[in-house]
C-alpha cells in the first residue's frame, strides 16, 4: 500500500561542474574566452565594454549610445542593418547596465560569417544620425512619462538615488537629460568606449577554430583604439533616510528599503547572500511566509543583494495594498530583528543549503547559463575558486555565523526607507 | 528536434517524456485543460484563484513548496485564457518527490478555509498590482468585453471584477477540483535527465492510483461573426493617447495560423517591421506600436496597438495604421521580407530548444493541441506559408465591420 504522507528518499546535490572557458586573443589584443557546446548549430558572441568617462552633465551618454548604436552607419542605415540581422534569423542585442554595456549576436551558425560584418560596421562605425537621435528623445520622453506613473518604478529610482547620489549608479534620469542630449557627444562616448582596448568578447556555443578565425579577421584589425578612464566611484555609508512620496489615488504602496552593503569580492558575500535566501531570497522566505502567504498583504516580496563594481546593497521590495502599508513595514523589520536575535533552527538552514544547491545547479541549465556564470567572476577579478568557496559555505555555514552576519550587515538604523503610495 | 516517448495510464492521464542526458536537472510540468474561459460568468478568476489554491496543502501533504525546496526543487504555475499549468524543476536524482507531490494534489486538496482566506488576499492585491494601479494595466478589461460578447473569453484570467474574487466559496473551490482536475483532463510530461522506463514506473506508482473522474466536456457558447464597427473611449490618468484595435482571427488549429503568426511578424517583429519603420520612424506618429495575436484556442483576436506622440490626433494616428493594414491587402509581400520572418521563427524554434523548461511546456502544449509531434513541424508549417496566404487573410481579417477599437486617453483629451 503506498504511503503518501512519507515524503520519497532525497539526496543533496554533491557535485555541480562548472565548463570553464578557453581564452584565446585577437590580433589586436582582444580577450575572447569561448564556452563551447556542440549541442545546438547556434552561437551567442557578447562584446562587454566597461562604461568609461563619467560626467554628471551628460548622464545619460551611454544610455543612449547603447540604444542608438546600431542606427545608422557609413554604410548602412538603421533600417538596412535592422533588415540584414532579422533576414539571417540572427538576434541583436544591446543592454546597459551599471558598470558596463554590452552588444550581444545570436546567431545560427550557418549565418555567422553573414551577420559578423553587420556587428563589426556598428561596433566601429557608428554614426548617430541626428533625425534618428531626435526621434530617440521624443520617444524615451514619452516612455519616461509612463514609467513615472508607476509606483514600482519610482521607487526604484528613489532608492537608487539615496544610495548611489548623482553618480552613474544612482543619477535620477529627468526629461531635461533627454532635451540636453547632442549627437557630438554621442559619438565622443561612442569613439572612447567602443574600443578594441576596453572591449573583452564572450562567446557560448558552437564555435570552432575556423569561426575563430573568422571573429579574428573582422574583429582582430581595423578597429581603433582609445583612451578612456574607467568609470570610478566612492561610497560612504548613509544614515538613516526616509522618502515618501504621497499618491492620494494608490491602490497598492512601492516599499523599497535597504542600505549598502558588499559586492562580490568581500569575503562575507556568500554567507550574506545565503541570510538573504532565509529572509527573502526565495518562495519559502520567512517575509513571503509572513507577509504573503500569512498575511495576504502582498502578491510578492523579496530580498536581494546587488554585487556591482564598485559597491554592494542589499534591499527588500515589495508592493502592498494601501491600507496595510504600515502594518507591512513593522512586519518586514519584525522579520529582520528576528534575524538579529535568534538563531536559525537546524531545519530551515538545510532546507534552504539543499535549495540554493539545487538552485546553483539548476542555474547552470545550458551554455549561455555557463557564460553568465564566467562573466560574473571574471568581471569581479575572481576565478572558478570562488563558488568552490560558494559551495562550501553553503554545505557548512553555521546558525551562529548567519546571526552574526545579520547583526553585522541589517543595521536598519542606516536603512534608507522608501515608500510611494500611500502609508 | 524534440525527442519523446509517450503512454496513456489506466486512469487516462496520458504521460510523455523527454531524456535529456546533458542536464543534470528534471522538470515535471503538468498541464490541465482548464483556463478562464471554462468560468462561470458569475464566478470569473476562478481557474487562476484555484491555482493559487494548488499550493495551499494537499489531501496528505500539509506543505507543498516545503518539502520540494528541501530536495533542491523550484515550482511555479499559470493561468490563461485555456490552460493552467504547473512546473517543477530540480535535480535529477530527487525527481520521485515531483511524482509524490504532484500527484497528492491531483489526488485531492486540504481545502483549507486559512489559505482559501489568504489566497483571496493574495490575489486581489495581484489584480491591483498589475491591472488596476498600473497605467493602461486595464486595457484588457475593457478591450476583452469590447471584441466578444458570447465567448468566455470576454473576461481575463484575473476575473470581471474584484468581487468575483473576494465571493469565492469553498464549495466553489470543491465543485471547480471535481469537475477539472482529474488525470483524464491533464497531460504529464517529464524531461531531464530521466530514462523513460523510470518515469513509467514511477507514474504507475503515483498518478495510476488516481480515480479517472468525470470527463469534462467543454460545450463553450461561441462568438457570432461580428457585423458592425466597435469603439469605446476609455478617459484614464495617463500621460499619453493610446489606440487598441482588434479583429477577428481563426484559433490555433486552423491551418491558417501559422499565416496570421507571420503576419503579425512583417508588421511589427524588430526594428525592420513595417509599423515601426513607417510609423514610429518614418511619420513619427507613434512612440511605441505592435502588432501580435492573441494565439487562443478557440477563434482570437488579432491585435494592433500603440501610444501616440503628443500632439498626433487619435484620427491621423488611427488612419495611418489603416493604411498600412490596406498596403497588406491590396499587395503581395516581397519574398525576402516573406523570408525574413520565417528565417526569424526559425531560429526562434532552435533557441527554445536551449531550455528543458521550455521543451517540457511546448510538448505538454502541443500534445492538448492533438499531438507532441506537431511541435517539430512547426518550421515546416511555416516555411508553407505563401505571399498570396497572407493577402488573402489580410483581407478576411481587416475589416472595419469586424474591428473593435479602443481609444485609451488622457484626462485633458476625452
Amino acid at each position: 500500500m503506498l504511503n503518501r504522507q512519507q515524503a520519497p528518499d532525497f539526496k543533496q546535490v554533491s557535485t555541480i561542474n562548472f565548463i570553464h572557458p578557453e581564452k584565446k586573443v585577437l590580433d589586436n589584443s582582444v580577450p575572447v574566452f569561448t564556452i563551447y557546446s556542440g549541442e545546438q548549430d547556434l552561437v551567442r558572441i557578447e562584446f562587454v565594454f566597461e562604461n568609461v568617462n563619467w560626467t554628471l552633465e551628460k548622464p545619460l551618454q551611454a544610455i543612449a549610445v547603447s540604444t542608438l548604436i546600431n542606427n545608422g552607419t557609413n554604410k548602412l542605415s538603421a533600417k538596412e542593418i535592422a533588415e540584414q540581422i532579422d533576414f539571417y534569423g540572427a538576434f541583436f542585442q544591446t543592454e546597459y547596465a551599471q558598470d558596463q554595456s554590452s552588444v550581444t549576436l545570436y546567431t545560427l551558425n550557418k549565418h555567422l560569417h553573414s551577420v559578423l560584418p553587420i556587428v563589426k560596421d556598428v561596433l566601429s562605425e557608428s554614426q548617430f544620425p541626428q533625425h534618428e537621435l531626435d526621434i530617440y528623445i521624443q520617444n524615451q520622453k514619452q516612455k519616461l512619462q509612463v514609467n513615472l506613473k508607476k509606483n514600482d518604478v519610482l521607487s526604484r529610482k528613489e532608492f537608487a538615488h539615496a544610495l548611489f547620489g548623482d553618480t552613474a549608479y544612482g543619477v535620477n534620469i529627468k526629461a531635461e537629460h533627454y532635451d540636453a542630449l547632442k549627437r557630438e557627444d554621442l559619438i565622443e562616448y561612442f569613439k572612447a568606449a567602443y574600443a578594441p582596448n576596453n572591449c573583452t568578447i564572450i562567446v557560448s556555443g558552437k564555435f570552432d577554430t575556423t569561426s575563430f578565425k573568422l571573429l579574428n579577421d573582422t574583429f582582430g584589425k581595423d578597429w581603433e583604439k582609445s583612451n578612456a578612464v574607467k568609470n570610478s566611484f566612492n561610497f560612504t555609508a548613509t544614515a538613516k533616510q526616509f522618502v515618501y512620496t504621497e499618491k492620494p489615488e494608490a491602490l497598492q504602496s512601492a516599499i523599497r528599503i535597504g542600505q549598502l552593503a558588499i559586492n562580490r569580492t568581500h569575503e562575507d558575500f556568500s554567507g550574506l547572500q545565503i541570510l538573504n535566501a532565509v529572509l527573502g531570497g526565495y518562495f519559502g522566505s520567512r517575509l513571503m511566509n509572513n507577509i504573503r502567504e500569512d498575511k495576504g498583504y502582498t502578491y510578492g516580496i523579496g530580498s536581494g543583494i546587488s554585487s556591482l563594481q564598485q559597491a554592494g546593497y542589499l534591499f527588500i521590495a515589495t508592493e502592498v495594498g494601501a491600507d496595510v502599508c504600515s502594518a507591512a513595514l513593522t512586519e518586514i523589520y519584525k522579520e529582520i530583528d528576528i534575524l538579529k536575535n535568534e538563531l536559525i533552527g537546524e531545519e530551515e538552514l538545510d532546507l534552504v543549503r539543499n535549495y540554493m544547491l539545487g538552485s546553483m545547479l539548476g542555474s547552470l541549465e545550458n551554455v549561455f547559463s555557463h557564460a553568465d556564470k564566467f562573466k560574473n567572476i571574471y568581471f569581479a577579478g575572481l576565478d572558478y575558486n570562488y563558488y568552490t568557496k560558494y559551495i562550501e559555505k553553503v554545505k557548512t555555514i553555521t546558525a551562529e555565523e548567519l546571526l552574526a552576519l545579520a547583526n553585522k550587515y541589517l543595521t536598519t538604523d542606516h536603512f534608507t526607507e522608501v515608500v510611494i503610495g500611500k502609508k | 528536434m524534440v525527442d519523446f516517448n509517450r503512454f496513456t495510464l489506466a486512469n487516462g492521464l496520458k504521460v510523455l517524456v523527454h531524456e535529456d542526458a546533458t542536464t543534470p536537472m528534471a522538470v515535471l510540468n503538468i498541464l490541465y485543460d482548464v483556463g478562464a474561459r471554462d468560468e462561470d460568468p458569475e464566478k470569473t478568476g476562478f481557474a487562476h484563484l484555484f491555482e493559487h489554491l494548488m499550493f495551499g496543502g494537499s489531501v496528505n501533504i500539509p506543505n507543498y513548496d516545503e518539502p520540494l525546496q528541501r530536495v533542491g526543487g523550484e515550482n511555479n504555475a499559470f493561468t490563461s485564457n485555456d490552460i493552467t499549468n504547473y512546473y517543477i524543476t530540480l535535480p535529477a536524482e530527487n525527481i520521485e518527490t515531483a511524482f509524490w507531490l504532484e500527484s497528492d494534489r491531483m489526488l485531492g486538496l486540504a481545502f483549507s478555509e486559512k489559505s482559501l482566506d489568504t489566497q483571496r488576499n493574495v490575489v486581489s492585491e495581484e489584480f491591483k498590482q498589475r491591472y488596476l494601479n498600473q497605467p493602461y494595466g486595464d486595457v484588457w478589461l475593457k478591450l476583452r468585453p469590447l471584441a466578444y460578447k458570447k465567448h468566455s473569453y470576454r473576461w481575463a484570467t484575473i476575473g470581471k471584477e474584484l468581487s468575483h474574487i473576494e465571493n469565492a466559496t469553498m464549495d466553489d473551490v470543491k465543485a471547480f477540483f471535481k469537475k477539472h482536475y482529474t488525470p483524464q483532463n491533464a497531460i504529464l510530461v517529464v524531461g531531464g535527465n530521466v530514462k523513460t522506463e523510470e518515469v513509467k514506473k514511477l507514474a504507475e506508482k503515483w498518478f495510476e492510483p488516481i480515480p479517472a473522474g468525470d470527463k469534462y466536456n467543454r460545450d463553450l457558447v461561441q462568438e457570432e461573426p461580428q457585423t458592425e464597427a466597435r469603439t469605446e473611449t476609455v478617459k484614464a490618468n495617463v500621460p499619453l493617447n493610446a489606440i487598441y484595435m482588434s479583429f477577428k482571427m481563426p484559433g490555433r488549429l486552423n491551418q491558417d495560423y501559422y499565416s496570421f503568426d507571420l503576419l503579425s511578424d512583417i508588421l511589427s517583429r524588430g526594428q525592420s517591421s513595417r509599423l515601426y519603420n513607417s510609423l514610429l520612424k518614418e511619420q513619427k506618429l507613434f512612440s511605441d506600436i505592435n502588432a501580435y495575436i492573441s494565439s487562443s484556442l478557440d477563434p482570437g483576436l488579432f491585435i494592433v496597438e500603440g501610444k501616440l506622440v503628443e500632439g498626433v490626433t487619435t484620427e491621423t494616428a488611427e488612419k495611418a495604421i489603416w493604411a498600412e493594414l490596406e498596403k497588406l491587402k491590396a499587395e503581395l509581400v516581397s519574398e525576402t521580407e516573406l523570408t525574413k520572418v520565417k528565417n526569424k521563427v526559425e531560429s526562434v524554434l532552435v533557441f527554445s530548444e536551449m531550455s528543458l523548461l521550455d521543451k517540457a511546456m511546448n510538448l505538454a502544449y502541443y500534445e492538448l493541441l492533438g499531438d507532441a509531434a506537431l511541435l517539430n513541424q512547426e518550421t515546416e508549417s511555416f516555411i508553407k506559408v505563401k505571399a498570396e496566404d497572407i493577402k488573402r487573410i489580410s483581407n478576411e481579417t481587416f475589416q472595419s465591420n469586424s474591428s473593435s477599437t479602443l481609444y485609451y486617453l488622457t484626462e485633458e483629451n476625452a
